[in-house]
């Protein structure tokens, strides 16, 4: 039905975007693959270049260098052969205040060439508002679909909007920091949401967010950084990569062991303790090395949170 | 269930209703949304009727008396022309901003020609500044501005087409800005002199050379005078009020929309697969 390409969805090779008069790359040489029914995270701070790569995906962005293909369709030549592919949800609700839930979703099953537009419910094609009656019960919201939109909370907006993509089944979803402005009940509930929505519908989930928890149900994640990708697996993967071994210590004369670190050149931290970054296997020979009386010794991990604040902090 | 929602529909549209159907529901959502968002119904109608009530009134005293016709009647007819006009110019401005907010921003990322985006968003807007158009008429009526039946069956396509053709200019200038804020800076530099070149609320004739021709490049100066030379037809004071002849203003009208048209056309899909 659908063509794929060895199960891959999105492949994105060497994808490159500068804004017109900026002087750094927004997004400078990013490489990933999203395949088939995955749930993909794309990691970042704000600025690191995730919602300009998602915006080269859904054809609203033209990439400088490099390119981007949606089930086999490059995003720039073949734009509206993607745009039948892809399920969009912005940063900012698509939805009209003003109109009612079910002409939201009407508007955009006439915009997608499902049903032709009929001006009011009842004369709209039986098999469309079949779909509607079902969207609603998984909402559990018979009764509002007739309401304007401007009544519903900011977690059923969002789950409206998901729905609705979903009517053209497309290959995959997009959703940019969808749980931006919800409160952390919202966002958990959304969150399931999602999951049951890729169970079901068996599309493919990219989804962008800058809460490292929230990636964590992802098969697998890509950490941008500066428009590049700074890591890129599965959480085990990545864990492997990004976390590293360190070593605390600290000494009742702190003054000596400082001057000691330094006339020894070990590179050291000093934050309360000394923390000393080095790898497993060199922990014996280092402590062999330190003459000032230790009185605190402790080897430990770091955890993929600590490693990933690392690379958030530096835009702060 | 969400199984059933993804399910292709029995019977799909075809690929030209389809793009016919994109440009009816574009059009028909700019509607809808302005006929139910009271503030702005209202926000809509209070510059016109200000201008008409106020301006006119308290012009007509002095000015009306010594040009020898009613002043009311002549800022009527010209703000009937510019709202329709500079309404569209607007919201064809304002997608600008729009395409980053609501439902627009679907039209963009959606299966439908660049060119079903225009002919959706100008039919929309021109069909919101009919609506204004409208109702300015049915205001003028009320406070006692004479209106034969025929003169209303004839102004209402002059309506209509003063709303199409800021279609026209809008889409030109939504195509050369590149956010709302420069747009919207421009746009009273823009807007301004054109109501005193277009002559809305003073005569533009007996006015000096250069004014004359100055006007020649105003915009809106072609449908108001079109929408005079429509209401003022068989009237004394026509001579005073009327510039060109309707079918003249028509045709010049019918060549400036092309130009806008094409030109905004044509740097509108440039930038939209060069973004």
């Amino acid at each position: 039905m659908h063509p794929s390409r060895n199960g891959k969805v999105v492949e994105i090779d060497q994808l490159v975007k500068r804004y017109k008069n900026a002087d750094n790359n927004a997004v400078d040489g990013v490489d990933f693959d999203i395949l088939e029914g995955e749930f993909f995270a794309l990691l970042g701070a704000n600025g690191a270049g995730k919602t300009t790569t998602i915006s080269i995906l859904n054809t609203t962005l033209t990439p400088t260098a490099g390119r981007a293909l949606i089930s086999g369709h490059d995003v720039t030549r073949e734009a509206a052969a993607v745009r039948e592919q892809i399920g969009v949800i912005f940063q900012n609700p698509s939805l009209d205040l003003n109109l009612t839930a079910e002409e939201n979703v009407r508007f955009h099953a006439v915009l997608y060439g499902l049903y032709p537009f009929r001006p009011s419910f009842s004369w709209m094609p039986v098999d469309y508002r079949r779909k509607v009656k079902d969207l609603a019960a998984i909402l559990g919201i018979s009764e509002a679909m007739g309401q304007p939109v401007k009544t519903f909370s900011g977690g059923m907006k969002r789950k409206l909007e998901i729905l609705r993509s979903l009517l053209h089944n497309p290959r995959v979803l997009i959703l940019d920091e969808p749980t931006t402005g919800l409160d952390p009940g919202s966002r958990r509930n959304l969150w399931s949401y999602i999951a049951r929505v890729r169970e079901e519908s068996g599309t493919s989930v990219l989804l962008t967010t800058h809460y490292l928890e929230e990636a964590e149900g992802a098969d697998r994640i890509c950490i941008l950084d500066r428009g590049k990708v700074a890591a890129y697996g599965t959480i085990d993967e990545i864990k492997k990569t990004l976390i590293h071994h360190y070593l605390l210590i600290d000494a009742a004369d702190r003054q000596a062991l400082r001057a000691e670190l330094e006339e020894k050149r070990i590179p050291y931290r000093e934050d309360g303790r000394f923390r000393l970054d080095i790898r497993e296997d060199e922990i014996h020979r280092i402590l062999r090395q330190i003459q000032t009386p230790l009185t605190v010794v402790r080897p430990r991990l770091a955890s993929l949170e600590d490693a990933y604040l690392a690379i958030v902090e530096k835009y702060d | 269930m969400i199984e059933q929602i993804a399910s292709p529909p029995i019977e799909r549209v075809g690929r030209l209703s389809h793009q016919v159907n994109a440009v009816l529901i574009i059009a028909l959502r700019d509607v809808l949304k302005f006929v139910r968002d009271r503030p702005r119904l209202l926000s809509t109608f209070i510059f016109p009727f200000i201008f008409i009530l106020v301006l006119g009134g308290t012009f007509d005293a002095s000015l009306g008396q010594a040009m020898g016709y009613s002043y009311i009647t002549f800022v009527f007819t010209g703000v009937l022309a510019q709202t329709t006009f500079e309404s569209t110019v607007i919201g064809m401005i304002y997608l600008l901003e729009d395409r980053e907010n609501d439902f627009s921003q679907e039209m963009f990322v959606s299966p439908i020609s660049r060119y079903a985006i225009i002919g959706g968003k100008i039919a929309g807007e021109a069909g919101v500044a009919f609506l204004q158009g409208f109702v300015i008429l049915i205001f003028g009526w009320l406070i006692g501005v004479s209106l034969t039946w025929m003169q209303v069956l004839l102004i209402l396509p002059v309506l209509l087409i003063s709303s199409l053709f800021g279609g026209g200019l809008g889409l030109l200038m939504l195509s050369n800005f590149s956010s709302r804020r420069a747009a919207t800076q421009i746009f009273p530099f823009f807007i301004l002199p054109q109501y005193f070149l277009a002559g809305v609320f003073t005569p533009l004739i007996g006015v000096s050379e250069y004014l004359r021709w100055a006007s020649y490049i105003a915009p809106m100066r072609y449908p108001v005078d079109l929408l005079r030379g429509i209401f003022y037809a068989g009237l004394p004071e026509r001579e005073q009020v009327v510039i060109l002849e309707p079918l003249a203003n028509l045709g010049l009208i019918a060549v400036f929309f092309v130009i806008f048209l094409v030109a905004g056309t044509i740097i509108f899909v440039r930038k939209e697969t060069n973004r």
